[in-house]
């Protein structure tokens, strides 16, 4: 089970208290008519799954209610860190470019 | 009938006259199998049987053949026993060698039928290998598929594991959460010493250790002062250095230790999760005292895990290895030095490296008979083996023991001369008779909790065995857990690792503890020979021809089934384990595992890293469903949700219905009418008078800001631009995809401030969905969302006099149709109650909503029943308002959708404003070219033919009831009901094309031969032109 940290709260809590919400940084098209059907399936279905390096959108749904995001290594569930809506995360050089 | 103690005293005919760390003032008395027996406290169940003389324990799982404790510890294959003093508390596979014997305990052999001793089933083994093959079950009881049931119960009856109760479990079990700096897993010397290291910095410690005391194998360990064998640590004897350790410990604040207490599971970021046996005597001995907790659940969140696991020896794999009387080296030496019980006489050791040597010297100082101990190394020269000479114990190197003689227990032990590298036999063999053998291939460290997180197991050559492979965890590993057996590594190791795990927040406190001194160990065992690798003992036949060679005890996989599974193509060792079932026990394959993957190795002509290994998974050994469940039973199982006029309904005799975690009325019943009865009471009274519903259950979410009106523009599919404040509107909400995701109705209060209502399941999904698009997407937006569900009361009154009812009770609301209109919200007061009214309607005649704060709920419905009688106020629960709604054609999102249609297949067309100026959620979903094509499921009314019939709910329609199967379905009934107040019953389904074929007929062939026929209509089946609700 994770120790999630939480940015809003600053603290580090149970995952019990989480909810995963998918991978982060899915932007909605700007303006969704004019997008193709396969453009909006691609936003609507199709995701990357990586092994590894992955950023993802949780909410702390039995704290403050915030949505925020999570860097983390799907093959080790190793959290490299918990940032904001709206901030950016980078990993080292290295690992970045390891990254699909 | 009362037994002679002194009797059962000089039963224990394998109790040897003093030592052990046993209390022979505490004599216990137990039965097995029926039979009176004693043993005192500090044994485990194990080694009172043992002193009693029992070899037989059990029969094995394929061939019943005669099995015998082989372990004395958590590894045990063998000794899985039913305890239990009463049917509500038994409590089946309970390993015999981990349980503390308990006064009046109460215990059997899981199978063996008739009983162990004789098990009629043994005849299936004896017909041997060639019956039961490899897969045996797979090819044997594959075909035909329709016999499978009658298979399953001769294989169950056959292999017999046990049995649970299926009475409520009368013990009380729960759960406890710990937060520290150190966990430290295993209180053997490794463990000791890193608990004592860490302590010293002041980190919170926890301690846990699966046995009853601290002390691992220090528990059965020599003593210097009177033991050639012996060692002793900072010049106090091994168990003395113990106790003072544990007092330094328990003296600490800081430092929290639990015994008897098993590790289980380790689990992401450092989460474990320990199992405590705390007391099982009332459910063992079948006493009626009630007890406290008998078992926990620990879990526990550390910041640094310290695992001193150990390791567990590995038994060789040799003919008829699985007679009782076969026993690892260690088990001999712990039965002998912890419990004071021989296993039996005469004993011949085989041991791959200095370490079995031990037993000889345990069973010889006991005074019995050592017959040999036979050594596979060549000239191997070490401490051990001159002492053993020097004790005139008879030591044969470069020999094997082939094969073990005998039928129900041990008689005799084959031996023979082997080559160098124990792969043939090179001689003749000769017969030693003898009624016990010890073996030792080695010790396998107990890696499992080390996998648990996904971290592959490496092989280490000089361990001869798997140690802890890398992880990202906080972790450290030390001790036999690393292959290192020397207990001054140990101590050493302990020391090393306590220090590191505390130091994880501050390099001072590392300083600190790194000066803490490693206990130093005196020990007259100066040189050691290297072991010898060896698995499986070579045998003059081939392992088909010869007698059969037992790998994994529980699950009767020998050494000719996985050299049988090779050639038939499993090379893998993930399919090896599974066609053999290989490690699938309830021991996971603590001691066979490894002897299975050398085989798979030798029979490939690879090598044993090249094989590779199996990863363990929680848990460790298995864990009762008492203790997971804790105390979360019965009425603490789920939290359960009551409406502020719970109470009431009890008393009105309700009979509820679950939705989610609310407890609803479902209809309330009078005297001794029936279900449908009750409804079509119900139903009547609200059509022709006035009906009461709890309606509190309702999602209710306030939302409030300048945006507000354009985010509900965004997130539902209609218009919500001009809604003016004290006005009401039915929204539909759509996923990204355009299928309906939930429905109700918002209020406006006022330009910035809205009463938005959700479908009851769906309240939290809802404010959930609300907050995502406002912080993800639309940050810019000012707004904010409450729920406010458990804050509301909703009470609905339905029905003609619904408007002369409510107008008794309020004189600040004018409730003409023209002052309040249908679809308006007033604010004002009921029975003196600050309220919020809604003119809506989920029936279809004048209804209205009031809302009150939960706490005068209970006062507003009462005073609506003060008044009520005149008109004929009923209470009425969620099926009569299903019907009702069913009537008008209303849905329930969640039952007439589910998650595939869009509002165009419920011809809700006109609850989409495709006009928005922002593509709302929903919309460009419901574009796709799948959502806008012919033939989709549409909603319809079914009419059934036999107006007195309701259709079942989920029968799937077809056009053709003639077509031959199979048939296609074009669809299926999501309501249908009887409607006492139409006189028939009404459904409504999803039906291909369905909005273009009304008058169209469908046809329901059933489960029960029944073919039924409807025809499709409007789903508005009451006052189409809604004048009954617009009065």
């Amino acid at each position: 089970m994770f120790l999630i940290h939480c940015p809003y709260c600053g603290e580090d809590r149970e995952e019990e208290e989480f909810h995963a919400a998918g991978e982060a940084h899915i932007a909605r098209p700007l303006d969704p008519d004019a997008c193709s059907d396969e453009e909006w399936g691609n936003y609507l279905y199709f995701r990357r799954n990586p092994r590894g390096l992955h950023r993802e959108l949780w909410v702390h749904v039995a704290g403050c209610g915030k949505y925020f995001n999570i860097a983390r290594d799907t093959a080790s569930y190793q959290i490299h860190g918990s940032y904001r809506i709206g901030e950016r995360f980078t990993w080292s050089d290295a690992e970045d470019s390891a990254a699909p | 009938m009362s037994i002679d103690p002194n009797y059962l005293r000089a039963n224990q005919g394998f109790r040897l006259a003093d030592g052990g760390r046993i209390d022979r003032g505490d004599p216990l008395i137990f039965s097995f199998a029926g039979r009176r027996l004693m043993g005192y406290r500090g044994d485990t169940l194990a080694s009172a049987l043992l002193a009693n003389g029992v070899r037989i324990v059990g029969r094995s799982f394929k061939y019943a053949r005669p099995r015998g404790i082989v372990c004395a510890g958590v590894e045990e294959p063998n000794a899985i026993l039913q305890i239990g003093g009463r049917e509500e508390t038994q409590t089946p596979n309970v390993r015999a060698t981990e349980q503390p014997l308990i006064d009046g305990m109460v215990t059997r052999p899981v199978n063996g039928w008739p009983n162990a001793d004789a098990d009629l089933m043994s005849i299936f083994g004896s017909l041997g290998g060639a019956l039961m093959t490899p897969g045996f079950y797979y090819k044997t009881f594959m075909f035909p598929a329709s016999r499978w049931e009658s298979y399953e119960w001769f294989i169950r009856r056959a292999a017999g594991l046990g049995k649970s109760s299926k009475l409520p479990d009368p013990d009380r079990y729960d759960h406890m959460n710990h937060h520290v700096d150190v966990l430290v897993v295993g209180a053997g010397p490794t463990g000791l010493a890193a608990a004592l290291a860490a302590s010293e910095s002041g980190k919170r410690v926890l301690l846990i250790d699966e046995r009853s005391e601290a002390g691992g194998s220090l528990l059965w360990s020599g003593d210097a002062d009177k033991y050639a064998w012996g060692e002793a640590i900072d010049a106090m004897l091994p168990m003395q250095w113990v106790a003072n350790a544990v007092r330094r410990l328990d003296a600490n604040p800081q430092v929290a230790r639990l015994t008897h207490t098993t590790v289980t599971g380790y689990h992401d970021h450092n989460f474990l999760t320990a199992w405590e046996r705390r007391d099982d005597t009332c459910a063992f001995s079948g006493s009626d005292t009630v007890p406290g907790t008998r078992q926990r659940l620990h879990k526990i969140r550390a910041a640094s895990v310290v695992l001193a696991t150990g390791a567990h020896e590995r038994p060789l794999v040799f003919a008829n290895n699985d007679l009782p009387g076969c026993m690892t080296a260690s088990a001999v030496s712990e039965y002998i030095r912890r419990y004071a019980v021989i296993p039996g006489n005469r004993l011949v050791v085989m041991t791959a490296n200095d370490g079995g040597y031990r037993a000889a010297f345990d069973w010889k100082q006991a005074g019995r008979e050592v017959v040999a101990v036979i050594d596979p190394r060549h000239d191997p020269d070490s401490s051990a083996i001159q002492q053993a000479r020097e004790a005139g114990i008879t030591v044969l190197t470069g020999s094997a023991l082939v094969e073990a003689r005998g039928r129900k227990g041990v008689t005799g032990a084959l031996v023979a001369p082997i080559n160098k590298l124990a792969t043939f036999v090179t001689g003749d063999t000769r017969l030693l008779a003898c009624d016990t053998i010890a073996t030792s291939g080695g010790w396998s460290p107990a890696v499992h909790l080390s996998c648990h997180t996904g971290s592959r197991p490496v092989w280490d050559d000089a361990a001869i065995g798997f140690v802890p492979g890398p992880t990202t965890e906080r972790r450290y590993a030390g001790g036999s857990l690393l292959g290192h057996h020397a207990l001054a590594q140990c101590l050493a190791d302990g020391t090393e690792i306590g220090a590191q795990a505390c130091s994880v927040y501050s390099d001072e406190q590392r300083e600190g503890s790194i000066a803490a001194s490693v206990p130093q160990v005196q020990s007259s065992n100066t040189t050691e020979a290297a072991p010898m690798a060896l698995f499986a003992v070579p045998h003059p036949k081939p392992s088909s021809r010869a007698p059969k060679q037992f790998v994994d005890f529980q699950n009767d996989v020998t050494a000719a089934g996985i050299e049988q599974s090779t050639r038939e193509g499993f090379e893998s060792i993930e399919h090896v384990k599974r066609y053999n079932a290989l490690g699938f026990g309830t021991d996971q394959g603590k001691t066979g595992n490894v002897n299975g993957m050398a085989i798979v190795a030798r029979a490939l002509g690879k090598t044993l890293p090249e094989v590779g290994t199996t990863v363990f998974r929680p848990n460790y050994t298995p864990v009762t469903m008492g203790a997971v469940g804790g105390a979360h039973v019965r009425e603490l199982f789920d939290p359960e949700r009551y409406t502020p006029m719970h109470r009431w309904h009890v008393k009105a005799g309700a009979e509820f219905e679950n939705v989610g975690q609310w407890k609803r009325p479902w209809y309330y019943p009078q005297g001794n009418e029936s279900m449908s009865e009750a409804i079509a009471r119900e139903q009547l009274a609200t059509r022709n008078g006035v009906g009461i519903l709890d309606a509190s259950t309702l999602g209710k979410i306030d939302i409030r800001g300048p945006d507000a009106r354009e985010f509900l523009a965004r997130v539902y599919t209609n218009s919500w631009a001009k809604l003016a404040p004290g006005r009401c509107r039915y929204g539909l909400m759509c996923g990204e995809d355009g299928m309906v995701m939930d429905d109700g109705v918002t209020a406006c209060l006022a330009d910035d401030h809205f009463h938005m209502t959700t479908t009851t399941g769906g309240a939290a999904h809802v404010l959930s969905w609300l907050e995502l698009w406002q912080q993800t997407e639309w940050p810019e937006l000012d707004i904010f969302f409450t729920s406010v569900t458990d804050q509301w009361a909703t009470i609905s009154i339905a029905g003609p006099n619904s408007r002369a009812l409510l107008d008794e009770l309020t004189d600040d609301i004018d409730l003409s149709a023209e002052a309040f209109g249908f679809m308006d919200f007033r604010t004002g007061h009921v029975a003196g109650i600050a309220a919020r009214v809604f003119r809506i309607s989920f029936t279809g005649d004048l209804s209205y909503e009031i809302n009150v704060p939960a706490h005068h709920g209970q006062t507003v419905w009462d005073a609506l029943f003060n008044c009520g009688e005149r008109y004929g106020l009923t209470p009425y629960g969620t099926e009569t308002m299903h019907v009702l709604r069913a009537e008008k054609g209303f849905i329930i999102v969640g039952q007439d959708t589910d998650g595939s249609v869009t509002p165009y297949d419920l011809d809700h067309g006109w609850a989409v404003a495709g006009n928005k100026p922002f593509s709302f959620i929903g919309k460009r979903g419901m574009q796709r070219s799948d959502c806008t094509r012919e033939e989709r499921k549409q909603l319809v009314g079914l009419k059934c033919s036999d107006p007195n019939t309701v259709i079942p709910e989920g029968a799937q329609a077809v056009r053709d009831p003639a077509q031959p199967i199979p048939m296609s379905m074009v669809g299926h009934v999501t309501s249908s009901y009887y409607s006492a107040f139409l006189g028939r019953s009404i459904a409504m389904g999803v039906i291909k094309g369905g909005l273009k074929r009304k008058g169209e007929k469908v046809y329901f062939p059933l489960a029960d031969g029944r073919t039924l026929e409807a025809t499709l209509c409007d789903p508005v089946f009451l006052d189409p032109e809604g004048a009954r609700g617009k009065v």
